[in-house]
């Protein structure tokens, strides 16, 4: 794409559209988040009574310490799992069931969490009866199903960082005496970092604002943000849903850029490491 | 072009392959290789692509395992050892400098799995830091080094351990021409002066003469000819060997005269046996190849005396080259000869052009006869 000065009129009113299709939704929801007025749709004045007010939700806060503590405890997890995963895909040569373990790896992607979520509650409901475990459906359960979800992400950002590194640098560490365990701390993982950050900061907002899946999984004491926000929504709107949506949308862009950044450092440093030899 | 001196130990056995074979499912990358190495000999393996160098290299290293057969290393039977417990290190094609760490901590990567002292470490990585003349450089990461910089870090932290032997992947393959040819002797001083057994693999003959004390010729996974490098070129046992290394000239015939000084040789191409100053193991009429360098044809417009070695032909191509010129003759025969003649034969008359007629010959012992 040239710059934009030498574009014509047309490029210039699909780019604009497309634009403001993605985005005008959200503008009219942060512009409302300010809203003075009780009513959504009639704007009456700035004003910031609706963000305090939301601070003194306790329900409202108690939704969002929980969607945090869920989103952090899912996300390590999966980083964990993805990038043990990852490895196993990018590292182990072929073994049998190969192919059957990536499928089932990218399962959770492609399966309607509509399903997934179903046939978790069935086996959490059933070991309830048979095992006596879970006791009730809560953060146990809505982590386990985040988990499954995110995992898959997780293992193909691993995967494809740890393909496309050059195997010969974990060869090199062996052939110096290190012994796989202290090659993959000291080589592997110091070169994977940025693709398991961005992978931890993709689980994050996958596993916050997550409802399909949350809404099987979750037990009477436990509501993630989504879910009270859908909850509310359906009582009747708010512009105080505005101000909790806005700051979602603050904190979800923040975390893109963020992973977007270290993705993007990483790659013009191999540009520059490729330029070099 | 072999400029390094022969060594003095490199009569003793220090590193023994002995019947190796790799298979990888149907396929066999190494099939029934068998070399002894003597300590502190350069020894190059070369071949195209494919042929199984890499495979074997890599079997030296550890990273991959014999199907079958030994690998003996100083007395010590290294076959199935881990590669981290080998004292065998490796530099690699790619080089594999590890991206996060500095040229310092590279080099002292293999002596931390040691876990030696601080002090120690420290010394040995300025002694090899001087050794490759990087010194300055010790603190910089390797994608702000060049290429040529990266090989010498990639060297000194293969020689840091002081392995009993060094592996080379193409040690040069990932530099420009005119930094490879400069930095070929620069490599054999460097390892001389470590005093290190040494195996390197490539792909560029000019590379394995020019570095190696002996060189191994391997094609589908066998190792055809092993000797020096002059040897190499000057004797060749087989076909393979001599149309790969340098140019040559190839006639097939038969032995028509074989006695203990001398064979002859008729050959439909040629219009006169060919005479070899030499007896062969072979028997009469059993086909054979002779092996002609382009050098060792000379160019005369009077006919040579004699009945052997020489013929007539036309010149059909001229590859001038500044100090000498590659002539295509096409003989009566149809065969195209290349004969390389320096500018010098062509003081006292003018070159000849294309289409003249001239004649060609050589002596005795210039032809190679080849069984295989």
């Amino acid at each position: 794409m040239h710059s934009t000065s030498s574009m014509s009129w047309f490029g210039r009113l699909s780019l604009g559209g497309g634009l403001a299709f993605l985005y005008l939704p959200i503008v009219v929801l942060v512009v409302y988040s300010f809203n003075a007025s009780k009513l959504v749709s009639v704007w009456a004045g700035f004003s910031l009574g609706w963000y305090q007010t939301l601070f003194d939700d306790e329900a409202v806060m108690a939704a969002f310490g929980l969607s945090l503590k869920v989103a952090v405890l899912a996300s390590a997890m999966s980083v964990v799992l993805g990038t043990l995963a990852g490895l196993v895909m990018a590292r182990f040569g072929p073994f049998r069931g190969k192919s059957l373990f990536a499928g089932m790896l990218t399962a959770p992607m492609v399966m309607p969490e509509v399903i997934t979520g179903l046939s978790m509650l069935l086996l959490f409901v059933s070991m309830q009866q048979w095992l006596g475990f879970p006791e009730e459906r809560g953060v146990l359960t809505i982590w386990v199903g985040h988990v499954t979800l995110c995992t898959a992400y997780v293992t193909v950002v691993i995967r494809s960082r740890l393909v496309e590194m050059d195997r010969s640098l974990e060869e090199a560490a062996m052939d110096l005496g290190a012994r796989p365990l202290k090659i993959f701390f000291v080589i592997t993982l110091p070169l994977i970092l940025p693709a398991i950050a961005s992978g931890f900061l993709l689980s994050f907002t996958l596993s916050l604002d997550d409802l399909v899946m949350t809404a099987f999984l979750s037990g009477p004491g436990s509501t993630t943000l989504p879910q009270l926000i859908f909850s509310r929504v359906r009582l009747g709107l708010n512009p105080e849903i505005n101000a909790l949506g806005t700051l979602t949308v603050l904190v979800v862009a923040v975390l893109v850029i963020s992973a977007n950044r270290i993705m993007l450092r990483q790659e013009k440093r191999r540009a520059a490491l490729a330029a070099a030899s | 072009m072999n400029m390094t001196p022969p060594l003095a130990d490199s009569g003793k056995p220090y590193l023994q392959i002995v019947d190796v074979v790799k298979q990888f499912g149907e396929h066999t990358a190494v099939n029934g290789v068998n070399l002894t190495i003597g300590k502190n000999e350069i020894f190059a393996l070369l071949g195209s692509s494919g042929c199984g160098k890499s495979t074997l290299l890599r079997m030296l290293a550890g990273m991959e395992t014999p199907t079958s057969g030994r690998i003996l290393l100083d007395g010590q039977d290294v076959t199935r050892l881990p590669p981290y417990e080998r004292p065998i290190n490796m530099m690699f094609q790619s080089y594999a400098l590890f991206p996060h760490m500095t040229v310092e901590q590279n080099i002292a990567f293999g002596l931390r799995q040691d876990k030696l002292s601080k002090a120690d470490i420290n010394e040995r990585v300025a002694r090899m830091l001087e050794l490759v003349q990087m010194s300055k450089y010790a603190r910089r990461k390797p994608f702000q080094l060049s290429g040529g910089q990266q090989q010498r870090v990639a060297l000194a932290r293969s020689l840091a351990k002081r392995p009993k032997l060094l592996l080379l992947d193409e040690p040069l393959g990932a530099l420009d021409k005119k930094l490879r040819q400069q930095t070929q002797l620069e490599l054999v001083n460097m390892i001389e002066q470590v005093g290190v057994t040494c195996i390197m693999v490539t792909h560029d003959q000019e590379e394995a003469m020019t570095m190696a004390s002996r060189v191994g010729i391997m094609s589908e996974g066998q190792l055809l000819q092993v000797a020096s490098p002059s040897e190499i070129y000057e004797r060749p046992n087989c076909r393979f060997t001599a149309e790969f290394i340098g140019e040559t000239n190839l006639f097939s015939g038969q032995v028509a005269v074989d006695e203990a000084d001398h064979v002859q040789i008729d050959s439909a191409e040629l219009r006169r046996p060919i005479y070899v100053g030499h007896g062969i193991t072979g028997t009469l009429g059993m086909p054979v190849w002779v092996s002609l360098r382009p050098e060792r044809v000379g160019l005369s417009r009077s006919a040579p005396a004699g009945d052997c070695n020489h013929d007539q032909g036309t010149v059909h191509d001229i590859a001038y080259l500044g100090g000498f010129s590659i002539y295509h003759i096409q003989l009566a025969s149809g065969k195209i000869v290349k004969a390389s003649v320096p500018a010098t034969r062509w003081r006292d008359e003018p070159a000849p052009t294309w289409g003249e007629s001239v004649h060609l010959s050589w002596a005795d012992n210039d032809a190679v006869v080849l069984t295989l």
